[in-house]
């Protein structure tokens, strides 16, 4: 168990980073509360593994501390950290068995004999190794080496976070959602914080209590998959949550409307302050938030698309130069290639310069 | 590694099976013709069975010189394989230095052999050569025209100067190709040093090893250039390889019967040998 | 101890060196003094073997064949190397074991038994004196090499990454190229040194094949055997100058054989 607290941590890779574009991750202040299940979620090259080595000390930080339960942990090498950490692609010690491989960490460390025995005969009971402890672990499968990989970090009694590196990207699509499933069960059992970094929305959103969305080294949102759905915090987030992603729209603001292209104006659900000049401004709202009007209210578009894809369907639709998806229930009928529609008020959002206008999730 | 069964991968080791074959079988079946015939000359032959072949491997001459020659293979390779590691490892991995080492650690290797036994032959005499200087300065008693042990070191040494780098080379690429993930697991699970390379480091050079071994045992076991050049066989010969005896039994005999069966016995003896190092070498490997 | 790990190269490289500069002293000195003294340092600087080389035309001409030849067969070698190599490396098919270890073989028997029935050989397809004539011949021996080379660096892949690039939509030459090669670029830039320095250095098939056209920089070194004698300081000067092509090209292939140690990720 162990609170995680970053200090004003920051990382660059080149020896002498000048400007904040050159850091690889951008000032941070986070804390990993003890026991939580978090994805660290963001496309390639947003920064998430490199916090993922700052925390499990495979690299240390040009600037900042990270404490481990109040203790700096800044210069401590990663054997002393009591962190484990499950890689990209399955990494075990493919000349001993699967036993051994357990045994490892534990034999390095010095542990008797007798205990070693009875932590790897637990770990692997837990993780349904139990029948193959004496194979040699080169010839198993990827996701039978994960899970060994995983015991490894399992085994050691001082563990207090396990960290993962998109630890599903070499399994079988149809065996990624079982191994999902057993992280998730293990975290319930243990009492263990769990960092789970991905790409994958899916991953994040039904692995994670609690999801920290990354964008070019930088976290845009800290908060519940519901937040980063309802209250996406930066125009990132709500692209690239949720399928599809957010709808966004160049907008001016007129007290609390929001003016769109083609003059339109759109009801917010209070009033703006005045927004300095100069300032991207853009309205959100997300799929779901959009429906496609019956009658002679609403914004007129031009249908360009409309994809089924089994319980909703999702239009696509032009207005004024910018595409937008339109979500409506199965049963739907949109006829013809003009329809209208209305953005559900409460649920549209303001954006400047791709933050959210307003505060961060209630 | 778990392979599919596909016949159609013939079509991707074809090229290769055309121009090493179109090499390899003419010329073998040439002289598989002579291994078995004799002539006096004018083109006439006369076959002969396996005469020639029971005259080589019952010729005193022939066990002394295959003696020889497996003394100093296995003694290069005793040396040269774990001394290349051992610098492999050592090896800067980044950084300007690393250019430095492999342009430097690569030149003996380009020396064309006959040059390379010409250094040797001067640089180790003792009156006019760096080395004989020095090794007679301090006191020993050296001259490797005269004495065969001598001749036997600087032999060794030749060949470990010369090709060394090899394993070096082979090794490095090898380690150079462990994934850092793996480094970082045995750094979270407090391996030592040594548990890095027992575990990790030589399990995943085995298979860059195991061509360095058999690449160092073929290439010595048929050396001919350097000693040729560095000793001649001699002084007497203490020196004379396989190789050399086979040129010289060659170049003496009229008839080329006794040659190419003796080529034929070496290349069953290296293949026999380069066999059973592979299979020993590779029989942790799955049996897919 | 950790610390003082960079003296075992510093000491390896301090060996390798102290030969090569007794070959380059050599190549300065005439062959009198090489013969007639010993002299750490050339009493008699003389240039004259560099310049007989760089000047003859036999002996340049020499340089350029043998750079010919050596460069179409290492290209030839590594390019038809790498697809078979693959083949071996992730599929079974009728023979393969025995192709495999077949390939080998072709380097056991020593070059001097191919002599003759090359030059019958190659002189019957027309092809005596040619560069290709001696690219050719080389790939006997080069071609197993990069197959077994190349072949140990593509089992340390493992297969799900091949499996992931076609998930992700992948065609097979898109994903060997790049996705597959730089993985095992290490592989690849060793291969390719070798092919090279194994067909830069070999005489006796390289001489046979050729005789005017094509002859390689080893052959005209023989020359030096000449009937004045043994003409050392020259053969050194040679010798030395061949390095020198070598050098560029491992110079050149230093970060394929290093990358394994720039990536850290998969």
């Amino acid at each position: 168990m162990a609170r995680i607290l970053l200090d004003n941590v920051a990382h660059a890779y080149g020896p002498t980073p000048r400007g904040l574009p050159d850091y690889a991750l951008k000032p941070l202040n986070h804390a990993w509360e003890n026991g939580g299940a978090y994805a660290l979620l963001g496309p390639s090259g947003c920064g998430k593994t490199t916090l993922l080595n700052i925390i499990s000390g495979l690299i240390t930080p040009k600037q900042g501390r990270i404490l481990f339960d109040g203790k700096d942990v800044t210069q401590l090498p990663t054997a002393q950290r009591n962190i484990a950490q499950v890689f990209q692609f399955p990494v075990i010690y493919d000349t001993m068995t699967v036993a051994q491989n357990l045994a490892f960490p534990l034999r390095n460390r010095h542990f008797p004999a007798a205990e070693v025995s009875k932590r790897v005969s637990e770990v692997a009971q837990m993780l349904e190794l139990t029948a193959i402890l004496g194979k040699k672990a080169r010839g198993l499968t990827a996701d039978v080496k994960q899970k060994v990989s995983l015991g490894r970090g399992l085994v050691r009694p001082d563990v207090s976070a396990i960290l993962f590196d998109e630890p599903l990207t070499v399994i079988d699509p149809h065996l990624k959602w079982q191994l999902r499933s057993q992280l998730k069960a293990l975290h319930r059992q243990f009492d263990l914080t769990m960092i789970y970094v991905t790409h994958d929305q899916t991953e994040a959103l039904t692995f994670a209590d609690t999801v920290v969305v990354m964008y070019e080294g930088e976290v845009v949102q800290i908060g519940t998959p519901a937040d980063l759905l309802e209250r996406p915090a930066h125009t990132f987030v709500g692209y690239f949550i949720g399928s599809p992603g957010m709808n966004v729209l160049p907008a001016d603001l007129r007290g609390n409307h929001a003016v769109i292209g083609g003059g339109y104006e759109i009801e917010l659900d209070r009033p703006y302050r005045e927004i300095p000049p100069g300032t991207k401004l853009e309205i959100g709202v997300r799929p779901e938030y959009v429906r496609l009007s019956s009658g002679e209210e609403g914004i007129p578009v031009a249908v360009q698309r409309v994809d089924d894809i089994g319980r909703i369907k999702v239009a696509r639709v032009r207005l004024d130069g910018v595409h937008l998806n339109v979500v409506a229930p199965e049963d739907a009928r949109i006829e013809g290639d003009v329809s209208r529609i209305l953005f559900q008020s409460g649920h549209v959002h303001l954006y400047a310069d791709g933050h959210l206008v307003g505060g961060a999730a209630s | 590694m778990d392979k599919t069964w596909n016949n159609k991968a013939w079509f991707m080791v074809l090229p290769v099976l055309v121009l090493v074959a179109f090499n390899a079988i003419i010329p073998l079946m040439t002289v598989v013709n002579y291994s078995v015939q004799e002539t006096f000359g004018d083109n006439v032959f006369f076959f002969e069975g396996v005469k020639w072949f029971q005259q080589v491997v019952n010729s005193e001459r022939f066990h002394a010189a295959l003696l020889r020659q497996l003394t100093f293979t296995f003694t290069i390779l005793a040396i040269e394989v774990p001394l290349g590691v051992a610098i492999a490892l050592t090896m800067p991995r980044r950084g300007p230095w690393v250019s430095v080492c492999l342009v430097l650690m690569a030149l003996p290797l380009l020396i064309p052999w006959n040059v390379v036994g010409a250094i040797w032959n001067i640089f180790a005499l003792p009156d006019i050569g760096l080395l004989g200087r020095v090794l007679n300065g301090i006191g020993l008693d050296y001259n490797y025209t005269r004495q065969p042990e001598d001749a036997w070191f600087t032999l060794i040494l030749m060949d470990v100067w010369h090709w060394t780098s090899l394993v070096v080379l082979l090794a490095y690429a090898g380690l150079s190709s462990i994934p850092d993930a793996f480094y970082q697991a045995a750094k979270i699970d407090g391996a030592s040093r040594w548990a890095v390379f027992r575990y990790i480091q030589l399990p995943k050079m085995k298979r860059v090893l195991t061509i360095a071994v058999l690449l160092r045992f073929m290439d010595s076991f048929m050396i001919y250039t350097e000693p040729s050049v560095l000793t001649g066989g001699g002084p007497g010969n203490s020196t004379t390889l396989l190789s050399i005896d086979l040129v010289k039994v060659a170049l003496g005999q009229f008839d080329l019967g006794p040659a190419a069966a003796m080529s034929i016995i070496y290349f069953l003896i290296v293949l026999l040998l380069s066999w059973i190092f592979y299979t020993l070498m590779m029989r942790n490997e799955e049996r897919s | 101890m950790r610390r003082l790990s960079w003296l075992a190269p510093v000491l390896y490289m301090l060996f390798l060196m102290v030969p090569i500069y007794w070959l380059l002293t050599m190549s300065f000195k005439t062959t009198n003094e090489i013969l007639g003294a010993f002299t750490l340092w050339p009493r008699n600087f003389t240039l004259d073997q560099y310049r007989e080389i760089l000047t003859n035309p036999v002996w340049y001409r020499g340089y350029i064949n043998s750079i010919i030849y050596v460069s179409i067969n290492t290209i030839l070698s590594v390019a038809v190397a790498l697809p078979a190599a693959y083949a071996f490396s992730r599929y079974r098919f009728l023979g393969d074991k025995h192709l495999f270890f077949w390939l080998l073989t072709n380097r056991m028997a020593p070059p001097a038994v191919f002599a003759l029935p090359f030059f019958q050989l190659y002189s019957a397809i027309g092809l005596f004196d040619t560069h290709i004539a001696v690219a050719l011949a080389h790939c006997l021996f080069n071609i197993p090499l990069a197959v077994w080379i190349l072949e140990g660096f593509m089992s340390g892949v493992p297969k799900e990454v091949d499996e992931t690039a076609y998930i992700d939509g992948y065609s097979f030459p898109r994903f060997f190229v790049k996705i597959f090669m730089p993985l095992i670029a290490s592989g690849i830039g060793v291969a390719a040194f070798f092919c090279f320095m194994f067909s830069w250095v070999e005489l006796l098939l390289a001489k046979t094949l050729t005789s005017v056209a094509a002859k390689p920089i080893a052959a005209i070194m023989t020359r030096t055997a000449s009937a004045s004698g043994y003409e050392l300081g020259l053969l050194a000067a040679a010798g030395a100058l061949t390095i020198v092509p070598g050098a560029i090209v491992i110079y050149f292939v230093r970060n394929y054989i290093a990358k394994g140690f720039a990536l850290g990720r998969v």
